[in-house]
């Protein structure tokens, strides 16, 4: 048994309850998401589903002209998969706009581009569809800082913030999404043949197991030399999660009166609903 | 002591003491209606949990308006109640009262604030300083608030009251999923507290925790009323709102305390000969 494994169950109800509680208290009773055709925003999507209703769920798949056609597939298959409303978007037409303006030759610049192409779409159609916006980032993710900031990791809830990969795919076989969408490599497919694991350096199922340690259990890296990992590995895990620490929280302030929001203005979102 | 006692599940929202009050009294009417003795309420169950800086803003004192309507219930049933308390000293506490006809009966101030992870309330409240037994028309009883029960000294002061109930208000929340055990680790954990606190003690254990959900934080429920045996006869399954009656039976206590005479041996002066040793810095031997 892998100490990672969840009761599918049990997260389920939680985070379905999660979303219908979270959105509920300031009114919303929708919900949209970007589907890309990946494993984790299909989880998010069906989760949505379930919290909302299939037909109060806008999935928009939003390529670009190099994204790769099978991801798109996938996408429909979620959709059919679970009924939700779909809509497609094609940033092309944006982000070559935006790059005919601004020379931009880096493959990192250029995905952070797209990335944030995708959230102005999401955010914009939310006001039509009235809807929240749901994140799709999971823990790995967030810990490592594999994603783009105001982009894919802008979200209004985000059920999967708490579930390392391994426990988002142990949901989408419990979920029985499409098999397309959990046996293909993870990728970003902001540009072709891109993969997560060859960009990281290393497997899902390696950084789950070192995070879980590291994070969860409070792991010293001498423990974690003890139990086996290698020191280049420990090293470069632990720094991409303190380099990438700003991703996970609001701009800072300059402190300058008694009283200063994100110090010591301390209220929950939950305020006043 | 034989009682009829309401566990409350309740939800409470944030800050709107209003709106949680009118949630009070609706359960209290019903737990009068369906002629209960007792009905607890779980802790902050009148404010909400994660109050931060509304600490201040949404606390009561003990002349408040609402703490009065629910006062004014107390005729009719005794009633436990959350809140964050405004001291007259400007200090807020997170308090829980106990009311009995008309009047305030017992005060306990939560003396285990909760500040490690992802609590903060030592920042927030300013600690309570006894644990004591009070006479209801009910039972001898003590109070406790959640962290309080993670602390044996706090339910063992009580056993040592001689009390034939615990009643214990919570805001727990639901926290690991993963697969070693079946069903929340938070909650486990709970129960074995309760289990085996309850079995040492020879005491009822009362405990009613909230329901619902703030900022992504589900509390989780599982409220439920152990016997003097440590076996647990009413529980409130799930994360849903929800109503239990439990009915504390004296007799029950009493033959556990016969087949156990637990309490008449234990022997309190030889502990507190050795905390006060420990207490003005000895050495553990």
């Amino acid at each position: 048994m892998n100490r990672l494994d969840i009761q599918p169950q049990l997260v389920e109800d939680i985070l379905v309850r999660f979303l219908r509680a979270e959105a509920g208290k300031f009114g919303f009773t929708k919900a949209l998401l970007g589907l890309s055709g990946g494993v984790d925003s299909a989880v998010s999507c069906a989760l949505a589903a379930r919290a909302f209703g299939p037909k109060n769920v806008l999935a928009v798949m939003m390529p670009y002209k190099t994204s790769n056609p099978d991801s798109e597939g996938d996408a429909r298959q979620v959709v059919t998969a679970l009924g939700v409303e779909s809509r497609k978007v094609d940033i092309s037409k944006t982000v070559d706009g935006y790059f005919d303006t601004v020379d931009v030759a880096d493959k990192i610049r250029r995905g952070n581009v797209m990335a944030r192409a995708r959230m102005i779409v999401l955010y914009d159609l939310s006001v039509e569809w009235r809807g929240l916006v749901i994140g799709t980032s999971n823990k790995t993710e967030i810990l490592l800082g594999y994603s783009t900031q105001f982009g894919d990791a802008a979200s209004a809830l985000n059920p999967l913030g708490d579930l390392y990969k391994h426990q988002v795919y142990q949901l989408a076989r419990h979920l029985k999404l499409p098999s397309s969408v959990v046996d293909k490599a993870p990728s970003a497919d902001l540009f072709q043949g891109q993969t997560d694991e060859a960009e990281l350096g290393f497997t899902y199922a390696e950084a789950d197991k070192l995070l879980e340690l590291m994070v969860d259990q409070r792991y010293s890296p001498e423990d974690l030399l003890a139990e086996g990992f290698d020191e280049s590995f420990v090293t470069k895990v632990a720094r991409r999660i303190a380099l990438n620490q700003y991703k996970r929280l609001p701009p800072v302030i300059a402190k300058l009166s008694e009283r200063t929001v994100n110090h010591d203005f301390r209220y929950l979102r939950s305020w006043g609903h | 002591m034989d009682c009829r006692v309401v566990l409350a599940q309740v939800e409470p929202t944030l800050g709107n003491v209003s709106a949680n009050l009118e949630v009070h009294l609706r359960e209290i009417r019903a737990a009068i209606e369906a002629k209960a003795d007792i009905i607890v309420f779980p802790e902050l169950s009148l404010t909400g949990y994660f109050l931060r800086d509304q600490t201040s803003e949404v606390a009561l004192a003990l002349d408040s308006g609402a703490l009065q309507e629910i006062a004014d219930f107390s005729g009719r049933i005794s009633i436990a109640v959350g809140f964050a308390e405004r001291g007259r000293d400007g200090r807020v506490y997170n308090a829980m009262a106990w009311y009995e006809d008309g009047e305030l009966l017992e005060l306990h101030r939560k003396v285990h604030l909760v500040h490690y992870g992802m609590f903060d309330e030592a920042r927030d409240f300013a600690p309570g300083e006894r644990f004591r037994a009070f006479e209801s028309k009910h039972g001898r009883f003590g109070l406790l608030i959640c962290e309080d029960m993670w602390h044996v000294g706090s339910s063992w002061v009580h056993f040592l009251s001689n009390v034939d109930a615990l009643f214990v208000a919570s805001a727990g929340p639901a926290r690991g999923v993963t697969e070693d055990e079946t069903g929340l680790r938070s909650m486990h954990v709970w129960n074995k507290i309760h289990d085996t606190l309850a079995l040492l003690y020879q005491t009822w254990i009362v405990y009613v925790n909230r329901v619902g959900s703030e900022d992504g934080i589900l509390f989780g429920g599982g409220s439920r009323v152990v016997d003097p045996h440590g076996r647990e006869t009413v529980a409130i399954a799930g994360f849903d709102p929800g109503r239990v009656t439990a009915h504390l039976d004296s007799d029950v206590l009493r033959r556990a305390r016969v087949s156990t005479p637990l309490r008449r041996d234990e022997k309190p002066w030889i502990i507190a000969r050795e905390l006060t040793r420990l207490a003005s810095g000895g050495q553990p031997q």
